[in-house]
């Protein structure tokens, strides 16, 4: 338990004279994982992890690091780091000298931190860059010298604000998988702020999604796709359908729909049809008026083409479909 | 860019005709644009500092001006003891002044863009900062003499407290009350583009380096110093500038008892030397492009212009 870096939030609570920006969330981050805090713009998250960097002072409640109230200290004496979401790398140093500026402000002389952030730039493979100056670098480049940055002072947790949000979506989708594979190597809780949903599929070893200042659900990330609790995180994850039924409204997922044939399924009219590569989004209108997606396999769907305004029938698998609390 | 051009070199030589009457029209145009700032800087700025450098090498009795080539009054002004102890003195009011409003601009600046939050807030407290250019240099000087002289308020109140038995003499017609002027009249061109250019610092950039363990007196020498230089410099180059060149205010202020290089031409416009006015004036001029030139190589302010 020396060293299990476990954070753990506790009646958090923010608030903004009468806004409520964070509403009494209690959590307890499993050790050693990547977390994705996942929610739309104002859900709190962002203010959840600027709190947990000390950056955003705490209203009520506490945070915890291996069992000590870190609340009302520093950032810098909190064994956090942060990464900035436009990398806040100080523009008038080189990329060597950002990365030693936690040490320099401890005061550490100059051949051992300089020695320090050779090594960490090495890490991510910035090495040659050590002389350039931030402006000189491209966007991913200068992710990885933020990167290097917080990583210097050996935290225990690494918090990253919507890190990937500023790069180009090519970019996104191979610095996300170099994130993934240093938190693997360096065996910290990475907590990672994001509204894109694909990305906290991608990253995350648990999702907890934030709406209205709360924790909607949190869980492995195929848990919370697969069986969403609410339908808001249904309908945030995206590729589910949410319908009302007798017992009151489930869920299930689109690509598990299919076109069906005339005795059974819904009755439904076709409003939509996307073409998607390996598959085809259908959209159609039930007769209550809710509106299904249906993600079909490419080859089926053109083995029967369906254009909008056409009749169809949907069926899926009642077996899969998922109660929703709210 | 420049590998994207030396990819595709122009097709000059196909549409070269073309391409020529194209470009005669263009540059045309452009040289129209850029005519009248042209004719008004030539006419304005060039034409006179030629004047003066060409006057400044003309003769002058006690009577008479008369054209000429000669050296004598860059003889006379290097020769003289007079010329050294006023450009000492000019050298001593621009670099207290420029300290002076170095720290109170810096500091009036840095509360604007940290301190106050709210940005209503910020451009109410800055437009009160202009207030005072409402009114003529020459009031706002005079203003001070009625407050430190011998009677004065200053005097008054501070005999009153029983701090001084007699009046302070220093505090009107000396040096302190030039400085006191000075600083007065210029601080604000040092808050301005200090401000300006402390708005423009990334406010995340001071929450990394809390996040990164400096104190606030650590992120004020390590972050926002370094990246207000520029701002810094050109406000520099406009105190030193106006000082360098100021006359009214030391006559007023020291009850003409001190002098700077300013003084020293007007003193000879007002005896009608108007060569020996002029050869002050390049030596003043140089003296001043020197400086603004050294200062120039500590620090970059292309970026800020």
């Amino acid at each position: 338990m020396a060293r299990s870096n476990q954070l753990e939030l506790v009646q958090l609570t923010k608030r903004y004279g009468e806004t409520v920006a964070v509403d009494d969330v209690t959590h307890a981050f499993p050790a050693g994982a990547y977390v994705c805090l996942l929610g739309p713009s104002g859900c709190g998250k962002s203010t959840t992890l600027r709190m947990i960097a000390g950056h955003e002072e705490v209203t009520e409640g506490s945070i915890l690091l291996d069992g000590f109230d870190i609340s009302d200290l520093p950032p810098a004496r909190r064994g956090t780091a942060m990464m900035f979401q436009n990398y806040a790398l100080f523009p008038h140093l080189n990329v060597r000298d950002n990365v030693a500026f936690s040490l320099r402000m401890k005061g550490v002389d100059k051949p051992t931190r300089h020695k320090r952030a050779n090594e960490l730039l090495e890490l991510v493979d910035m090495g040659r860059f050590a002389d350039r100056l931030p402006a000189q670098l491209s966007g991913g480049q200068q992710q990885r010298v933020a990167l290097a940055r917080a990583l210097v002072t050996d935290p225990k947790v690494l918090l990253l604000d919507e890190p990937l949000s500023a790069l180009d979506p090519f970019l996104r989708i191979r610095m996300r998988a170099e994130l993934k594979k240093l938190q693997r190597e360096l065996g910290i809780p990475f907590v990672h702020v994001t509204h894109g949903q694909d990305e906290a599929l991608a990253l995350a070893d648990e999702v907890v999604v934030m709406n209205n200042a709360v924790i909607e659900q949190a869980g492995p990330a195929r848990e919370v796709f697969n069986a969403p609790r609410t339908e808001f995180v249904a309908r945030f994850m995206g590729g589910h359908n949410v319908i009302a039924t007798p017992q009151g409204k489930v869920a299930f997922r689109a690509d598990g729909v299919r076109l069906a044939g005339p005795d059974a399924g819904l009755p439904a009219t076709v409003t939509a049809v996307e073409y998607q590569g390996a598959s085809v989004a259908l959209t159609a209108a039930t007769e209550s008026g809710e509106e299904l997606l249906a993600l079909l396999p490419e080859e089926d769907f053109f083995a029967a083409p369906k254009s909008p305004g056409e009749a169809v029938r949907l069926s899926w698998d009642e077996g899969r479909a998922n109660r929703l609390q709210a | 860019m420049t590998d994207l051009t030396g990819d595709t070199p122009p097709p000059e030589t196909t549409a070269a005709p073309k391409r020529a009457g194209h470009g005669l029209g263009a540059n045309l145009l452009g040289w129209l644009q850029a005519a009248p700032l042209t004719v008004i800087l030539v006419g304005f700025l060039v034409a006179p500092i030629i004047m003066i450098v060409i006057v400044s090498f003309w003769g002058a009795t006690e009577f008479s001006i008369y054209p000429a080539f000669q050296f004598d009054n860059y003889e006379f002004l290097f020769g003289s003891p007079v010329t050294y102890r006023v450009f000492l003195a000019t050298f001593k009011y621009a670099l207290i002044t420029w300290a002076l409003t170095l720290c109170i601009g810096f500091t009036v600046a840095y509360f604007l863009a940290f301190h106050v939050r709210s940005q209503t807030m910020q451009i109410a407290l800055f437009l009160l900062c202009t207030i005072p250019f409402w009114t003529s240099n020459i009031i706002r000087m005079i203003s001070w003499i009625p407050f430190l002289g011998r009677n004065g308020i200053a005097n008054q109140t501070l005999q009153d407290w029983g701090l001084i038995d007699a009046p302070l003499e220093w505090l009107l017609y000396s040096d302190f009350s030039v400085i006191l002027a000075f600083v007065h009249l210029y601080t604000l061109f040092m808050v301005v583009p200090i401000f300006n250019t402390m708005m423009r610092i990334d406010k995340s950039l001071l929450e990394a380096a809390r996040d990164n363990g400096a104190s606030g007196l650590q992120t004020l020498r390590h972050v926002i110093l370094p990246l207000t230089k520029p701002g810094i410099m050109i406000g520099t180059i406009f105190v030193v500038t106006l000082v360098m060149g100021d006359f009214i205010t030391v006559r007023f202020m020291s009850g003409s008892q001190k002098a700077n290089v300013g003084r020293l031409i007007s003193n000879d416009i007002a005896l009608l030397q108007y060569p020996s006015a002029a050869a002050t004036a390049v030596v003043l001029l140089a003296t001043v492009l020197i400086i603004i030139a050294v200062l120039l190589r500590f620090v970059n302010i292309r970026k800020e212009l």
